[in-house]
């Protein structure tokens, strides 16, 4: 099987350390002069540059948390002139305060560089053509497989998500070989396919790169099997640079993570204290590569562990296990991020429902639902059918303007949901049992 | 002349109405009459019971959300005519009905109204000779 760049991707284990020293190094010089955020913290830590000289040094340097970017929304975490950034991208956030990346052009080469590796990992090359089904837009997925795409010489389609019996049309009329999309929206086309009339051996699919959403082995089966290809696995956030942080290989035993560019640790989510090789914990990156926004030491609240053991594959990259699970709270529904805690923030704010609650999230027909069960106020409670509905219809209507979601609204009964001293168990996300 | 009635809200799950009533079943409570009005996720549980504050926090202890809303209730034959006559007078006049329900006793029937103006609405309605019933003569039924 193929290797984008085995020079990278086989390196052995000393001279990636020291690749990784020096990286480090530069990085820290470059957030320590040019942006004040760092320096700051630095400054109070007592350390500086010169405090890096090998990539075991990384301890000592301060942890960047999301509601850092938030703080420093848009740019100024940024470490170069906007006049060096030629591309802004931004995640789904709360309202008003997304997430914003900047890229220069050598982060866009980058950029193109991992996401070329994770498409020749899937058995992708200048011969196949690569249906791009991911959102195109602010979101990296569009863009990052699309530049990734055409740097290994493959015919790009930029299709990005939607209209699913055109995707599946032109899946038959242009012979695409590789699909690129989140693994729901691939069930999704996968039935589709089923009641579309085009038999699958008229379809020349042979594998497909899906993330942006954790998966399990189960929806993996069903992916390989009805759509008759491999389904590799692909992390990335765009935070870090997007689609192109890690990727399985073609034996499917881990993610293989860029690590010459993104350099990833273990921590206790409780402690921040790095964890031994192997167990699991916290991931955390640090880029040290990027120069528009260069971070040191990013908690991604994705719990996993890394495998230091050479693969069979014969990369020597650093592997991560299949992130099923996050260390906080927080959602991913239809690829947006949800926090509780911004459903309880709008329960608060109207009088005439307790913020006693329970979100109840499930996959049907693969797409994500979610249901939010709430307490009608007594005393708002009175006889006419239509202020009831009126009341969940205008709850229905403020969750989705705090979340950019459709969130079904069912009223219940009074001190049917649980109260509790301590944390309430305030989801029920049917969709792991599956 | 003013009647009070008693609401309840009900998820739309097996039993609750069931269990409603057996909560005011406990302690004797009489139901003179009762109608649900319904909607795919909830319904709403009205009733004519023979102590209205006593059922409601019966059914408040038990963790019911309940509420007393005031409703006026008619006498008349039980012909359809007369039911269709005392909606024509109320129309007529412009007062909306909200919901009504009717049940028959002692050869007589006996037609509850909810309107958004429950005052005006006894006005125009013994203006044409309609026997409105007091409190005190549905309670004991």
């Amino acid at each position: 099987m193929a290797i984008w760049n085995s020079h990278v991707e086989c390196m052995p284990r000393e001279e990636m350390r020291r690749i990784q020293g020096e990286r480090l190094r530069e990085t820290v010089e470059r957030v320590y002069y040019n942006v004040p955020f760092y320096r700051h913290k630095l400054q109070e830590m007592g350390i500086g540059p010169e405090s890096i000289n090998s990539i075991d040094d990384i301890k000592k340097l301060p942890f960047t948390n999301k509601s850092d970017l938030r703080d420093n929304y848009p740019f100024d975490l940024f470490a170069v002139p906007m006049s060096d950034i030629v591309r802004i991208h931004a995640s789904s956030g709360t309202t008003g305060k997304p997430t914003v990346v900047g890229y220069t052009r050598t982060d866009l080469s980058i950029w193109s560089e991992v996401v070329a590796r994770t498409l020749t990992a899937a058995n992708a090359g200048r011969n196949d053509y690569i249906q791009v089904a991911y959102g195109y837009g602010l979101f990296t997925g569009g863009l990052g497989l699309h530049y990734g795409g055409e740097k290994i010489g493959a015919s790009v389609i930029p299709i990005s998500g939607g209209n699913t019996s055109r995707q599946i049309q032109l899946m038959k009329d242009f012979g695409t070989t590789v699909l690129a999309c989140t693994p729901s929206y691939a069930l999704y086309l996968a039935e589709a396919l089923d009641e579309s009339g085009i038999k699958r051996d008229e379809l020349k699919l042979k594998s497909g790169v899906f993330g942006a959403e954790p998966w399990t082995e189960n929806m993996r089966k069903e992916i390989e099997e009805k759509l008759g290809i491999k389904a590799i696995d692909i992390y990335g956030l765009s935070e870090i640079i997007g689609p192109g942080v890690a990727s399985e290989c073609e034996l499917q035993c881990g993610l293989h993570i860029n690590e010459d560019h993104f350099y990833p640790e273990i921590i206790d989510p409780e402690t921040g204290e790095v964890l031994p090789e192997g167990e699991m914990g916290e991931l955390v990156f640090t880029t040290i590569t990027k120069q528009g926004l260069p971070l040191i030491r990013y908690r991604t609240h994705d719990l996993s562990r890394l495998i230091y053991e050479k693969c069979e594959c014969g990369r020597t990259l650093v592997r991560m296990e299949k992130s099923l699970g996050r260390s906080d709270d927080m959602l991913i529904i239809r690829g947006v991020n949800l926090f509780p805690s911004q459903i309880e923030t709008v329960l608060l704010e109207m009088a005439e429902v307790k913020p006693y609650y329970l979100i109840i999230v499930d996959r049907i027909n693969n797409l994500d639902t979610i249901e939010l069960q709430v307490e009608v106020e007594e005393q708002f409670f009175q006889d006419k059918i239509s202020q009831l509905q009126e009341i969940r219809n205008r709850l229905a209507d403020n969750l989705h303007s705090a979340t950019g979601l459709g969130i079904k609204v069912t009223l219940v009964e009074p001190k049917t949901l649980e109260r509790s001293e301590g944390k309430a168990k305030r989801v029920v996300d049917k969709r792991k049992l599956k | 002349m003013i009647i009070k009635q008693l609401s309840v809200f009900l998820e739309n799950r097996s039993g609750r109405l069931a269990k409603a009533l057996s909560v005011l079943g406990s302690e004797n409570i009489k139901i003179i009459a009762l109608s649900v009005a319904d909607t795919t996720d909830f319904g709403i549980l009205r009733m004519i019971v023979s102590d209205a504050e006593k059922a409601k926090n019966l059914l408040k202890e038990n963790s019911f959300s309940a509420n007393i809303t005031e409703i006026i209730a008619v006498q008349t034959n039980s012909e359809a005519k007369y039911y269709a006559d005392i909606l024509k007078i109320l129309s007529d006049i412009n007062i909306s009905v909200e919901y009504t329900y009717a049940f028959k006793t002692n050869g007589k029937s006996i037609i509850v109204l909810q309107c958004n103006d429950n005052s005006k609405a006894i006005k125009a309605l013994e203006g044409h000779e309609i026997s409105i019933l007091k409190a005190a003569d549905i309670y004991g039924i």
